[in-house]
C-alpha cells in the first residue's frame, strides 16, 4: 500500500497553475480551479518554473493563512512562488507589498493617512465632478466609444494623480508603463525597464516637490526624505506602487463591472432605478466579490511549519491563494456564482486579507460607488456596441479585465 | 461590550471605520485606528462585531459583557 502511494506521488505531477478560464464565461474563475476547491482545501500545483507550492482553494483557509504571522510576503525568501521570471537585477518588490513587517509597516504607515476611510469619503464631490465631466464629454462625442479609454481608465487616473500630485498630462507615459508591469507577457527585462522608467519619473517628481511643495501625498513623502526617514529611492518606489495600483485595478472594475451589469440587465435596472445609497454600496462589494480583477493568485511562503487541517505546510514552502475562488466558496457565499447586488458581500477577500490588505480600498469604494450610481443613470440606454464573444479579456496578467469595451446609447 | 484595539497590529485598512464609523476612526498623522467609544451602546454591537471580524490584522478585540 505504502509503496503504491509513494509511486503515485513520484510520478504524478501536480496540475499546472494558473488554470485557464472557460471560453464565454468571462466573469467566472477557471472551472479547473473550482474543481480543485470542491476536491480539497489544499493541494499542490506546478508553476512555470517547475516548483510545486500549495494551492489554497477555500475561503476559511485562505483567510486564516493570509492573516497568519508565520506566512511571509518577502519575495526574496527561498521558496517564494513567483508568478513570472524576475528581472535578474531586481531585489525586493515595488514599494512595500513584497516585504514583511516591521519594514512593511514602517513604510506603509507613511502613506496610510491620505487613504483613511473618512479622508477618502471627503473626496467624493471631487470624484463626482470628474465622473460627470467625463460623461459629458462622452455624450458630446462620437459613438460607439471605447468605455475603457473614454471613461474607465481616466476616472481613477485623474483621482490618483490629484491625490499623489502627479501631472495628469503624463498619463500616457505612466499608463503604458504600468500596463507592462501588471502583464505577464513582457520579458523580465521589459518589465524591469518599465519599473525603472516609472521609478525614475517618481524620483524626479519627488525631487521637484522638495523645492515646490504642494498639498499632496508626494510632498508628504518628500518631507520624509528631507527628514531622513526614507531615501528618495524608497519614496519613489512607494510612489510607483500607489500610482500603478491606484488606476489599473479600479479601471478594470469600472469596465468589467459595466460589462457584467449589461449582461445582467435586471440587476442593472435595480441599480439604475433606485436612489438607494445602500444598494449602490452593496453593489460595489458584490461586484468586487463576483469579478475579482486581481486574479494572479496571492503569493506567500511559510516561515515555519503550519498545520492546516490534516496537511502540514512546511517552512520554506510556497503558498498560492487565488481570491477569485475564495469569493466563490459556497460555504461563505451561498449561490456564489450568481450576481446579486443586494447580497451582503462585505466579507469578500477581493482586497486580500492580513496586514497587506489593499491600502487604497476606501478610495476604490468611493470611486466605484460614484461610478456605479452615476453612469447608468446618466446614460440609461447604455449598451454594448458589439457582441460578448468578440471582446478580448486580460487573461495574461495579474489584473483581469476587458481590453476594450465598445459601447453606444 | 468592551472594545480594545491594538495599534501595533493595525495596518490602517480602514474597514472598521467603514463598518462602524461611530466607534472607530483613524489618526490624522498615520491612519492608524482610534477607538472613539470603548463601551459602545447596544445599537452598535452588531457593527462592532462585524468590524472585528473583517479587520485584516485582527487588531480589534471585543469582550462581550
Amino acid at each position: 500500500m505504502t509503496s503504491t502511494t509513494t509511486t503515485t506521488d513520484a510520478t504524478t505531477e501536480p496540475p499546472s497553475y494558473p488554470m485557464p478560464r472557460a471560453a464565454r464565461c468571462p466573469f467566472d474563475p477557471s472551472p479547473d480551479l473550482m474543481a480543485e476547491q470542491a476536491a480539497s482545501p489544499l493541494t499542490r500545483v506546478t508553476l512555470w518554473d517547475g516548483s510545486t507550492p500549495w494551492l489554497v482553494t477555500r475561503y476559511a483557509e485562505q483567510k486564516a493563512l493570509l492573516g497568519d504571522p508565520r506566512v511571509s510576503s518577502d519575495v526574496d525568501r527561498p521558496g517564494f512562488p513567483l508568478s513570472a521570471p524576475r528581472d535578474p537585477g531586481s531585489r525586493g518588490g515595488v514599494g512595500f507589498i513584497l516585504m514583511d513587517d516591521p519594514e512593511h509597516a514602517r513604510l506603509r504607515r507613511m502613506v496610510t493617512a491620505p487613504f483613511a476611510t473618512k479622508k477618502v469619503a471627503a473626496l467624493r464631490p471631487a470624484i463626482q465632478r470628474i465622473v460627470d465631466d467625463l460623461i459629458d464629454e462622452m455624450l458630446a462625442g462620437p459613438k460607439p466609444v471605447d468605455l475603457v479609454q473614454a471613461f474607465a481608465l481616466p476616472v481613477p487616473s485623474l483621482v490618483i494623480c490629484e491625490l499623489l500630485g502627479v501631472p495628469y498630462t503624463d498619463h500616457e507615459f505612466f499608463q503604458q508603463n504600468s500596463n507592462v508591469l501588471v502583464s505577464l507577457t513582457p520579458t523580465p527585462k521589459e518589465r524591469g525597464e518599465a519599473v525603472r522608467r516609472l521609478t525614475d519619473y517618481l524620483h524626479d517628481l519627488i525631487g521637484t516637490k522638495l523645492h515646490r511643495p504642494a498639498d499632496d501625498l508626494l510632498t508628504g513623502l518628500a518631507e520624509r526624505v528631507r527628514a531622513g526617514e526614507i531615501t528618495q529611492l524608497e519614496a519613489a518606489q512607494i510612489g510607483v506602487l500607489l500610482l500603478v495600483a491606484g488606476h489599473e485595478t479600479t479601471a478594470n472594475m469600472i469596465a468589467l463591472g459595466t460589462l457584467a451589469l449589461l449582461e445582467h440587465p435586471e440587476q442593472l435596472a435595480r441599480l439604475r432605478d433606485t436612489g438607494d445609497e445602500t444598494l449602490a454600496a452593496s453593489a460595489v462589494e458584490e461586484l468586487l466579490r463576483y469579478l475579482n480583477i486581481t486574479h494572479g493568485g496571492r503569493r506567500r511562503v511559510a516561515t515555519e511549519d503550519i498545520e492546516v487541517g490534516d496537511v502540514t505546510i512546511r517552512a520554506g514552502e510556497g503558498i498560492v491563494l487565488p481570491n477569485e475562488i475564495a469569493n466563490r466558496d459556497e460555504t461563505m457565499f451561498p449561490d456564489a456564482a450568481t450576481l446579486d447586488l443586494s447580497r451582503d458581500a462585505r466579507r469578500h477577500v477581493a482586497f486580500g486579507f492580513g496586514v497587506h490588505q489593499c491600502l487604497g480600498q476606501g478610495l476604490a469604494r468611493v470611486e466605484l460607488k460614484v461610478v456605479y450610481s452615476t453612469l447608468y443613470r446618466r446614460i440609461p440606454s447604455l449598451r454594448l456596441a458589439t457582441d460578448l464573444d468578440s471582446l478580448s479579456f486580460k487573461t495574461e496578467g495579474v489584473v483581469y479585465g476587458v481590453h476594450e469595451l465598445p459601447v453606444t446609447w | 461590550m468592551k472594545v480594545t484595539v491594538d495599534e501595533d497590529k493595525c495596518c490602517g485598512a480602514g474597514t472598521c471605520v467603514l463598518v462602524a464609523p461611530d466607534v472607530f476612526d483613524q489618526r490624522d498623522e498615520d491612519g492608524i485606528v482610534m477607538l472613539l467609544d470603548e463601551a459602545p451602546a447596544a445599537d452598535q454591537h452588531d457593527a462592532v462585531r462585524e468590524a472585528a471580524s473583517v479587520c485584516p490584522a485582527a487588531a480589534i478585540l471585543v469582550a462581550e459583557a
